[in-house]
């Protein structure tokens, strides 16, 4: 009797071991996750500033998280080369690594989804996932849409949707000049600028267009006379880096008085170059909501940690949405969360976002924020220690900034 | 009007930037024959130092304090490294500038960090220089500071535009011209300079009566280094400061060194406000070929043969048009404008 019993509790003890291992199969693993980026050259101070914020995300969601998974990150340098970054994602494969994440520059995120889509047509079994936090070509997810591609930050075409949207109701926007990297990037943000402001402010003119060398130019004072000789009251921009910094500083000191509407004001140095001068006067769009709780816990803490600021959004997006879709999908392999995460809907930092199924597209809310003396609570942060910070001024849901694809998703078999 | 003196001005310090970096190496090339690839290293130093330094003591004495540590660098380097590789030839210290070039590149990164410096101009330095103020009724006039808001409204009788020049800027220029000046007279005037330009041409005669060359020569490396160093001050609060600043002026400075003529203060002078000049004007003109052949009367139309090529403005081809300049310097004038050695 005392037998049976024994055996009794034994298989049933067996049983739930084998139930809730089988339920959390996942549970306890490492996941590690290959982070390809620059960390020398003219993005250096960005690279450096996103892979740390990806190491102390790693740290904080080990601790706890819904997969019960560990995360580990290795970084590779790719000096902003499609073709380091193809090498550094051999060599990453070739240590175990299933996860990518990558964001600064559309040449390297190509290299990538293009590496991918042969490689795991390949290797059955062996799948690696992309995350692309910050590489924002539309094309990425209308024509070259791939099944293991996901975009965490916003689309040019999104940013510019809110922007737009945003500058409609600033009645003192009436000339704008739009000045741009000569590349990719540059161009369709100027493009996307000329067809939003059309279609929502006709009456806006466009005064004049420029294209300046990617990460060359030292002097922007002539681009500046120029611009104050068109009588522009407004400017648009998707520089980044020392292309925006050294642009502001510029306009600082040649007194140009007109609104800055950027895309990456908050990028490591630009807050530095604007100062005291700038408040007021530059805008920035993007995926941070600086005064959320949730975002100003990890600024603090961040900061605290390495005297630096935590401005990258997407990363978080990045966590979030990988440990739910290894919970849901009881599983780290990538072919499972891939699937599991089209859909997907997750809490972030600034509220509900979801991974869009057709596209790989996060929906999710844009933020249009303005450079401002730090003031009391929520706005007391202080960007780059220089007394200013940006504070939210519109926050526009996901479906405002929402913008059509025309992926045609290549998806593997079965799924 | 207005603009357009703004924009020559800008131009002009533009280019006096330039030579101060220039005319240091280009001393350097003429004495010892050595291209210091280093060169744009020591003009970031320049404004490293001056950061460190003016949190410590204030931007004035910075100013001043940073050009004679990189000089004494500049002089160290080439008492330790480069006089030993001197009789090796010209290939071995070419490359060892060039790997220094890298070392302080690294060392740069290590101690300061890979962002950029917050580094603003002083007081004094800070706003506008002056304004230039263009009036339909009054035409062109100029007020030193930041010009009253009344005198730059437009009122019923005439519309008025104002521009400033920053004064960092002007600073640049008058430093700059300081220099040129004070380098002229050194050279000219006093006993070191003549036996310097003894030396740039028969150094061994010039030993043979006494004077110690290989001292002359660590002098002359050291004080370029410094004028790079007092270049880098200036660009540093000007511009920013940051490990890529180096690279950025890098390339630009052979240009001007070459274009002027290897060796020739006077060509370094000419050409640094000519290539200051050719990256400030041209971003101006929005004008292409098309526009020109239509001006002639020659329609051009998307689609037509070499139109992609036609279509790019002048401000977008100014970015190569100093490279463009070095390219036809060499082939139709290898000595440069006032160069005086062949090749």
């Amino acid at each position: 009797m005392a037998f049976r019993r024994t055996v009794l509790s034994m298989a049933l003890g067996a049983g739930l071991a084998l139930g809730s291992s089988m339920a959390l199969a996942q549970k306890g693993e490492t996941v590690k996750i290959a982070w390809i980026d620059a960390l020398t050259g003219l993005t250096a101070a960005t690279g450096q500033n996103q892979l740390k914020g990806f190491q102390f995300l790693a740290e904080q969601f080990s601790k706890s998280n819904p997969a019960g998974v560990k995360f580990e990150i290795t970084s590779f340098d790719n000096k902003l080369s499609p073709q380091e970054t193809v090498n550094a994602l051999q060599a990453a494969i070739d240590q175990g690594v299933r996860y990518v994440a990558q964001g600064t520059g559309t040449g390297p995120a190509t290299a990538i989804i293009d590496f991918l889509n042969k490689y795991n047509e390949r290797n059955p079994g062996k799948e690696v996932l992309f995350l692309n936090y910050a590489a924002v070509d539309p094309s990425l997810t209308n024509e070259k849409c791939s099944f293991w591609h996901f975009r965490l930050d916003a689309d040019t075409s999104m940013k510019m949707e809110a922007l737009t949207t945003f500058m409609k109701d600033q009645p003192d926007v009436k000339k704008v000049y739009l000045i741009n990297q000569n590349y990719a990037h540059g161009h369709q943000v100027a493009k996307y600028a000329k067809e939003n402001l059309a279609r929502k402010r006709p009456d806006v003119q466009i005064v004049g267009e420029d294209l300046t060398p990617l990460a060359q130019t030292r002097d922007f004072a002539p681009y500046i006379a120029k611009i104050k000789a068109s009588g522009a009251d407004t400017i648009i921009t998707g520089n980044w880096s020392s292309d925006l910094t050294l642009l502001v500083k510029a306009a600082n000191d040649g007194g140009l008085n007109a609104k800055f509407y950027t895309y990456y004001a908050p990028v490591s140095g630009t807050p530095t170059a604007m100062g005291a001068n700038a408040a007021g006067r530059v805008y920035a769009v993007g995926v941070m909501p600086y005064e959320a709780p949730a975002a100003r816990k990890l600024m603090d803490e961040y900061k605290a940690k390495f005297n630096d600021d935590f401005y990258t959004a997407q990363i978080y997006n990045a966590y979030a949405l990988l440990t739910a879709a290894m919970a849901k999908a009881k599983s780290t392999d990538p072919v499972k969360v891939a699937a599991t995460l089209g859909g997907l809907e997750v809490k972030s930092l600034g509220g509900d976002v979801q991974m869009r199924k057709t596209d790989h597209q996060l929906q999710q809310a844009v933020f249009i924020s303005r450079w401002e003396k730090a003031g009391p609570k929520p706005y007391d942060y202080s960007v780059e220690n220089t007394g200013f910070n940006f504070r939210t001024v519109k926050t526009f849901e996901p479906y405002v900034a929402s913008t059509p694809t025309s992926c045609q998703m290549k998806r593997p078999a079965g799924l | 009007m207005d603009q357009l003196l703004i924009n020559v001005l800008n131009g002009v310090s533009a280019g006096l930037l330039l030579f101060m970096l220039s005319s240091g190496l280009t001393l350097i090339f003429s004495m010892m024959g050595v291209l210091n690839f280093a060169h744009a290293s020591f003009y970031m130093l320049g404004a490293y130092f001056a950061y460190s330094l003016s949190r410590a003591v204030g931007f004035w004495p910075a100013l001043v304090l940073a050009p004679l540590l990189v000089g004494a660098m500049g002089a160290f380097f080439e008492r330790t490294a480069l006089r030993r590789v001197h009789k090796f030839g010209h290939v071995p210290e070419l490359l060892i500038t060039f790997g220094l070039s890298f070392v302080i590149l690294e060392l740069v990164k290590l101690i300061w960090g890979l962002s950029s410096m917050n580094f603003p101009p002083p007081e004094l330095l800070q706003g506008p220089a002056f304004t230039v103020m263009q009036s339909d009724a009054h035409g062109l006039g100029l007020a030193w500071g930041a010009a009253p808001a009344d005198r730059c409204a437009s009122t019923a009788a005439a519309v008025m535009h104002c521009s400033t020049f920053p004064a960092t800027r002007f600073f640049m220029m008058v430093m700059a011209l300081f220099m040129l000046v004070s380098l002229w007279l050194l050279l000219t005037r006093t006993r070191i300079g003549l036996v310097i330009q003894a030396a740039l041409t028969h150094a061994e005669a010039v030993e043979a009566l006494g004077h110690n060359v290989p001292r002359v020569f660590m002098l002359v490396f050291g004080s370029g280094c410094a004028l790079a160093g007092l270049a880098g001050v200036i660009g540093g609060v000007t511009f920013v400061t940051e490990p890529s600043m180096a690279t950025i002026v890098g390339s630009i400075i052979f240009v001007v060194v070459v274009v002027g003529g290897m060796g020739s203060l006077a060509g370094a002078f000419v050409a640094s406000i000519l290539i200051g000049l050719l990256q400030t004007l041209p971003l101006t003109v929005d004008k292409s070929l098309v526009h020109l052949a239509a001006s002639l009367g020659w329609a051009v139309a998307p689609g037509d043969l070499g139109y992609p090529l036609m279509k790019i403005t002048l401000a977008q081809a100014a970015p190569i048009l100093p490279y463009l300049l070095l390219v036809l310097i060499l082939i139709f004038r290898p000595k440069g404008l006032l160069g005086t050695r062949e090749g």
